[in-house]
């Protein structure tokens, strides 16, 4: 496993609408795996490999480039830039985190008052988007918005980090490591590595945009390539932090990759769901379920375009998700690209 | 319709697992079409040829469901909605799930009982006893255990939305004579969580006219919420609903179509929720859609119920319009 790819991937920065940075990279490694490479009107990359075999199948894979992030939306007389969010984010993850603001990657801290300063009632409250700013060192509002005009994207500083105990190269990868953007950075990387193995189906590789925001890449693309059958794989929830009440989590970590029977974009196929367990059982690779009916994926816009194309989603748990700072388990990841080469493998067989 | 309406209704069919209801239909269809396909989605086409318009008529095979999110180790199963379901309907029902597993929903101790609980506070109790694995798991998917019943005019059943809307249609299918338009009949999975299957079936169909056999809410209960629609006064003709406008055009041949054979008819404003036809009219270049609706009290319940009389009269107006030209 190629930790420093991983590495690569997260650290760069591609919130919705802006996913050229990520996008660039992908294109650079992919290109020389693949029998074409190409972007589209919406800046999906979409890379095809062939067949091994002669099997008629298409295949799409989406994993979706872009990250949560935030947008600049004007700046106030004392230099402080003013934002909304670009996707879902919980505004209590937000005071006192590093950023990178516009394509200059100017360095920013998002503002917090001191403790010194702030009533017990007031530390009680969860500061609205509306009240929170970050400051870039810009002394006026021109200098600000000279330095970051209105609309630049601002993403989390955050460096990729190996835990303790973590060992990504060789054969057998393990520990944890954390991150910003393995929401949907893992799936990029799941993807990426598939493309280096030989296959019995046709493959498009979709590294799909602005999924954060209403999965609206993967809806264009798979209409184009309407293929057979799609998988979304996706870095998802994991929630299993320790709970007093017999209840289950989305997922848990280093139990293998989730797979989805349903969430809230869509109803699993049958036939794919069941192809991917037969071939986590068959092969002693470890799968979870995701819990049902929690978030969604491009798989809830791919499944629905055209005549309608049966489609499934697998996923890396990953916790704290859609934060400056997530944590994974790179036997998950791992596990997740050998259940999918497994699982494709057998695809075309089972579904004739 | 009878016979048909019992086997539909009864049948196990949630959202996603529509399959055993398609069989049925499958079967009820046989030698009443041209051709039979099914989709990707698992939606059931029906064709039946004949110059005029390319008329696409729904009916959704799919009902709101339970999904289990969680086996506690009791074995307790907690769980979530396939569709809309709302909780108040729910302690002390049953569920039935695909292996036929029959389990009863109950409640944790409530701090409040004057307030109506979440469903995270309920659970199904399949009658594991403790430390046994039971036969549910994860993703398992439920429907409502409910038999149908016959009474003065009206049937009591679970999941008469919308598997009224699939007999009357088959029933018109068994009444068709002289047909004047090319039919497309299909029963749609997926309705319940989103319009899904008519989505692509639509794109698949192309249709000129589209026309959606749902059932739809009334006003005619205890303090109701105002609505003009009552059960046994007839058809009910979607103006418009939650979702969409019915095409004014084919709204008003319905009602002409409906006026000309003299089948009892209302039109129907539906304040809530939406229909099938409201995915088909944004297909491709748009679609001129509408609904025919049969009119239902206590929709999404394990005792949804309609009149014997109005599904009659949505299966005449069905007849009447696929019988005539269609000219919006």
């Amino acid at each position: 496993m190629d930790i420093s790819l991983l590495r690569q991937l997260a650290e760069a920065r591609g919130v919705s609408g802006n996913e050229a940075e990520v996008r660039d990279l992908l294109a650079r490694v992919v290109r020389p795996k693949v029998d074409g490479l190409r972007a589209d009107t919406m800046g999906n990359l979409i890379a095809y490999k062939k067949a091994t075999s002669d099997h008629k199948m298409v295949v799409m894979l989406a994993s979706h480039m872009d990250e949560v992030g935030l947008m600049v939306v004007g700046a106030d007389s004392s230099g402080y830039l003013r934002f909304q969010p670009v996707g879902g984010i919980d505004p209590r993850v937000l005071p006192a985190k590093r950023v990178l603001v516009g394509k200059d990657r100017l360095p920013g801290v998002i503002g917090v008052k001191p403790v010194h300063l702030t009533s017990p009632s007031e530390r009680q409250n969860v500061l609205k988007v509306e009240d929170l700013y970050i400051d870039i060192g810009a002394k006026n509002k021109d200098e600000a918005l000279t330095a970051a005009p209105l609309g630049e994207f601002v993403s989390f500083d955050t460096p990729f980090t190996c835990l303790q105990g973590c060992t990504g190269n060789g054969m057998a990868p393990r520990g944890r490591v954390s991150a910003k953007a393995l929401d949907d950075r893992a799936g990029c990387f799941v993807l990426a590595s598939l493309l280096d193995m030989a296959l019995p189906c046709d493959l498009y590789a979709v590294f799909t945009v602005q999924e954060e925001i209403g999965m609206r890449g993967a809806r264009t693309a798979a209409y184009t390539i309407n293929p057979t059958v799609a998988f979304a794989l996706e870095g998802t929830v994991c929630d299993d932090a320790p709970r007093e009440e017999d209840l289950s989590p989305t997922t848990r970590m280093s139990a293998g990759p989730a797979i989805t029977v349903a969430d809230a974009s869509f109803i699993a196929d049958r036939r794919l769901v069941t192809l991917l367990t037969d071939a986590g059982d068959a092969c002693g690779i470890p799968y979870q379920l995701k819990q049902p009916n929690i978030g969604g994926t491009d798989s809830g816009a791919i499944h629905l375009q055209r005549e309608g194309i049966p489609s499934a989603a697998v996923g890396v748990p990953c916790r704290y998700i859609h934060s400056p700072e997530s944590v994974m388990d790179l036997s998950d990841l791992d596990n997740t690209i050998r259940l999918m080469q497994a699982a494709l493998t057998r695809l075309p067989e089972t579904w004739a | 319709m009878k016979d048909t309406l019992r086997k539909l209704a009864e049948a196990f069919g949630p959202s996603g697992r529509e399959e055993r209801v398609r069989d049925i239909i499958r079967q009820e269809i046989e030698g009443l079409v041209d051709e039979v396909q099914v989709d990707a989605m698992g939606n059931l086409l029906a064709v039946k040829r004949a110059p005029g318009k390319r008329v696409l008529i729904t009916a959704h095979m799919d009902e709101i469901g339970i999904i289990v999110t969680h086996v506690d180790t009791n074995g307790y199963l907690r769980f979530s909605s396939i569709g809309g379901l709302s909780p108040i309907t729910l302690i002390g029902s049953r569920v039935r799930f695909a292996d036929g597993t029959v389990g009863t929903i109950n409640v944790e101790k409530l701090d409040d009982p004057t307030k109506v609980p979440d469903m995270a506070k309920m659970y199904i109790d399949v009658g594991t006893l403790d430390g046994q694995a039971g036969p549910i798991r994860v993703g398992d998917i439920g429907c409502m255990d409910r038999s149908l019943v016959e009474q003065a005019g009206v049937f009591v059943a679970k999941a008469l939305d919308d598997r009224a809307g699939c007999a009357a249609v088959i029933e018109a299918l068994r009444r068709l004579q002289k047909l004047r338009n090319e039919a497309w009949f299909v029963f749609t999975t997926q309705e319940e969580v989103g319009l899904r299957g008519a989505t692509t079936a639509s794109y698949r169909v192309d249709p000129q006219v589209a026309i959606a056999v749902d059932v739809t809410l009334t006003g005619d209960t205890p303090k109701a919420p105002p609505m003009a629609v009552s059960l046994g006064k007839g058809a009910a003709i979607k103006v418009r609903d939650g979702g969409m406008l019915a095409h004014p055009g084919l709204k008003d041949l319905i009602v002409r179509r409906a006026q000309e054979a003299g089948i009892p008819h209302q039109l129907e404003v539906l304040e809530r929720g939406t229909t099938d036809a409201c995915a088909m009219q944004l297909t491709r270049a748009g679609v001129p859609a509408g609904a025919i609706s049969v009119p239902c009290r206590y929709v999404h319940t394990a005792s949804e119920m309609v009149s014997s009389a109005d599904l009659d009269a949505v299966s005449s107006l069905i007849v009447a319009v696929l019988e005539n030209e269609i000219e919006l």
